[in-house]
């Protein structure tokens, strides 16, 4: 890269810094003798899609219902464009819900489910009308106004959840785990489309999941969340090439741990490769294949090893067979330290 | 043996079916139809006024009678006033306690609290209704004798005392349907609702009401019906008003035919009162 070309982009980056929307300050809640959620700091950037990623009972959610206003911290503060709102109610705060369950009104339909928010404030019926049927437009659900949601299809119910929140325009957009119900096809489909919308419309998104895929395929940072806390902030990338402690390496991707010369390193499968003589990187160790398990796109090996631990690889190929003594081999560059 | 038995009734499914339902309907058709029949039957026949018996010859006099007398179309409006008023009474109670036990109060409450509504349904109808007199007696009664230094007075016996007693008497039948119904609501509606920024009465108003309805007609078909046959109530805190049931428990051993034409009215408002519940559509969610 240039000097003149460096200087610019960090000019840019001086001059448009990304503003924080959101901030979080010390904030904990306690559920009778469990710490949901324990002195959480966090800091939410304008436009951004960030994912909360953690264990069911991390407290990620916790935290999102805490910005929604459904539940109360204990302590700290939440800033939503710079006002304190942790005390406020849910109806006083400028964000929108995308629910688990969808918790669109039965007895309404499609368009008078899109168009409550709307409504409530008191926008005018022509303009609500026009909003609702873009907001439609945009989920590409034209035509089904008319329906109940009993009547739509799970996907249908969850694009009519995205609508009725984002028609409101909001400043900032929570999803609790809003793909959770759908099948893994129509998941895959949603975690793009989402994307796309998020990157249409500028709204903030903030997006609570367990799924590690969902999380590195759609977020610009994830925070990784573990017994009440944050344990790492990041890009997918250094969360899952440079995880900062145990847990987030073995709940991000999957992580071999292998105790060589001493110390202990660890590894990430797809970057062993396995083979029967041919060896590709500085490490080099020999085993047997004790399994070969058939996923589809990859195979999973997994072999003993001669330091006496099982390492597991995954390989496209998937020409070995089980019994084969083994090469295993890797760049030590790709390795990683966790404190 | 038992299996030869099983076996052979597995091969027949009508007889397996009329098996299962042969008592339930011999219940149904003889002690319920038949005694609403015979109350219909007997509504057309007369009496003899000489000796008092009943002469089985259909003619339409009663119902002339009942319908031209000004004091029975006040008794029939006076009745339904007070179930109307019994009725909206109890579910202004019902919703925010049901509400409280569905919603707000801790699960292990919520049983205990739906033990508390039930409780009541235990002592007996007598003793519950005496016991309403000696609040409301006045001067003497506790109502007069607590609150009388504060300035309240208890209503005395009438109109108001029977539309008090039969509310205390049937709110637990209006209550644990709005509860039922309360409870399958999700909370996620709830806070669907806020979230898109309406306030709590808007939320009320919009979201719970309209999908607890059928609960609530469910609820008011017991408060209203029970309301509307009662006679004991108004006869011991009702002071000289009298009910649709009085007048039916007056005419019943002098006039039988004429105690029957006035109890169709209560069956003929039910009716009406179902057939209107039906429109709105109530009935096929419940």
């Amino acid at each position: 890269m240039s000097q003149t070309l460096r200087k610019t982009l960090e000019f840019i980056s001086v001059v448009e810094p990304a503003s924080v929307i959101v901030s979080i300050r010390n904030l904990s809640r306690t559920f009778g003798s469990v710490k949901a959620v324990d002195g959480v700091n966090l800091d939410i950037y304008s436009g951004e899609f960030l994912t909360l990623l953690g264990p069911s009972g991390s407290g990620k959610t916790t935290v999102l219902r805490m910005i929604a206003g459904f539940e109360k911290p204990d302590s700290g503060t939440i800033e939503l464009g710079g006002r304190d709102v942790s005390q406020l109610p849910p109806y006083e705060r400028d964000v929108n819900t995308v629910f688990q369950d969808y918790a669109l009104f039965p007895h309404m339909d499609v368009i008078s489910n899109i168009g409550y928010g709307l409504r409530v404030a008191g926008v005018a019926k022509e303009e609500r009308i026009a909003r609702t049927e873009k907001a439609l437009e945009q989920v590409r659900l034209t035509g089904y106004g008319d329906r109940k949601p009993a009547e739509l299809s799970g996907g249908q119910r969850q694009r009519v959840a995205l609508a009725r929140a984002l028609v409101n325009r909001p400043s900032v957009l929570l999803l609790d785990e809003p793909l959770g119900a759908l099948d893994l096809k129509l998941r895959e489909q949603m975690q793009i489309e989402l994307k796309e919308l998020q990157r249409e419309v500028g709204i903030t998104f903030i997006f609570v999941t367990h799924d590690q895929e969902e999380a590195l395929t759609m977020s610009d940072r994830i925070a990784v969340f573990n017994l009440g806390n944050i344990e790492q902030l990041g890009t997918p990338r250094e969360v899952y090439e440079n995880p900062q402690s145990p847990f987030v390496s073995e709940f991000v991707g999957q992580t071999n741990k292998i105790t060589m010369d001493g110390r202990q390193i660890n590894i990430r499968p797809e970057f062993i490769t396995v083979s029967k003589s041919a060896e590709r990187g500085d490490r080099i160790v020999k085993g047997k294949l004790h399994d070969a398990i058939f996923v589809g796109a990859t195979t999973r090996y997994l072999v003993d090893t001669e330091l006496g631990e099982s390492i597991i690889s995954t390989d496209p190929s998937g020409l070995l067979d089980v019994g084969d003594d083994v090469v295993l081999s890797w760049e030590s560059e790709k390795e990683f330290l966790v404190k | 043996m038992k299996s030869s038995v099983a076996r052979w009734m597995y091969k027949r499914p009508k007889f397996r079916l009329v098996a299962l339902l042969a008592a339930p309907t011999l219940w149904l058709v003889v002690a319920y139809l038949g005694a609403l029949g015979a109350l219909l039957v007997t509504a057309f026949f007369t009496i003899d006024s000489f000796t008092g018996d009943v002469v089985a010859q259909f003619n339409l006099g009663n119902f002339q009678d009942m319908l031209t007398d000004p004091a029975y179309r006040n008794v029939v409006l006076r009745t339904l006033g007070i179930a109307l008023s019994v009725t909206l009474i109890c579910a202004t109670f019902a919703i925010p306690m049901a509400f409280f036990m569905a919603k707000i109060a801790k699960p292990r409450n919520q049983k205990i609290l739906v033990a508390l509504v039930l409780t009541p349904l235990w002592a007996s109808y007598l003793v519950k209704i005496y016991a309403w007199r000696s609040m409301l007696e006045p001067r003497t009664g506790v109502i007069d004798w607590v609150l009388g230094p504060i300035g309240i007075r208890s209503p005395g016996f009438g109109g108001p005392a029977i539309v008090i007693g039969l509310s205390y008497l049937w709110l637990p039948y209006m209550i644990l349907p709005i509860y039922a119904g309360l409870e399958r609501l999700p909370n996620s509606l709830l806070d669907a609702s806020g979230d898109l920024g309406a306030g709590n009465f808007y939320t009320f108003r919009r979201v719970i009401l309209p999908l607890i309805f059928p609960s609530l007609v469910a609820g008011s078909m017991f408060t209203f019906s029970l309301s509307l046959g009662d006679y004991i109530t108004a006869q011991i805190i009702g002071g000289k008003l009298q009910m649709l049931g009085n007048v039916v428990y007056q005419n019943f051993s002098i006039n039988l035919p004429f105690a029957a034409t006035i109890a169709t009215i209560p069956v003929a408002i039910m009716a009406i009162y179902l057939w209107l519940v039906r429109r709105t559509g109530a009935l096929a969610s419940l």
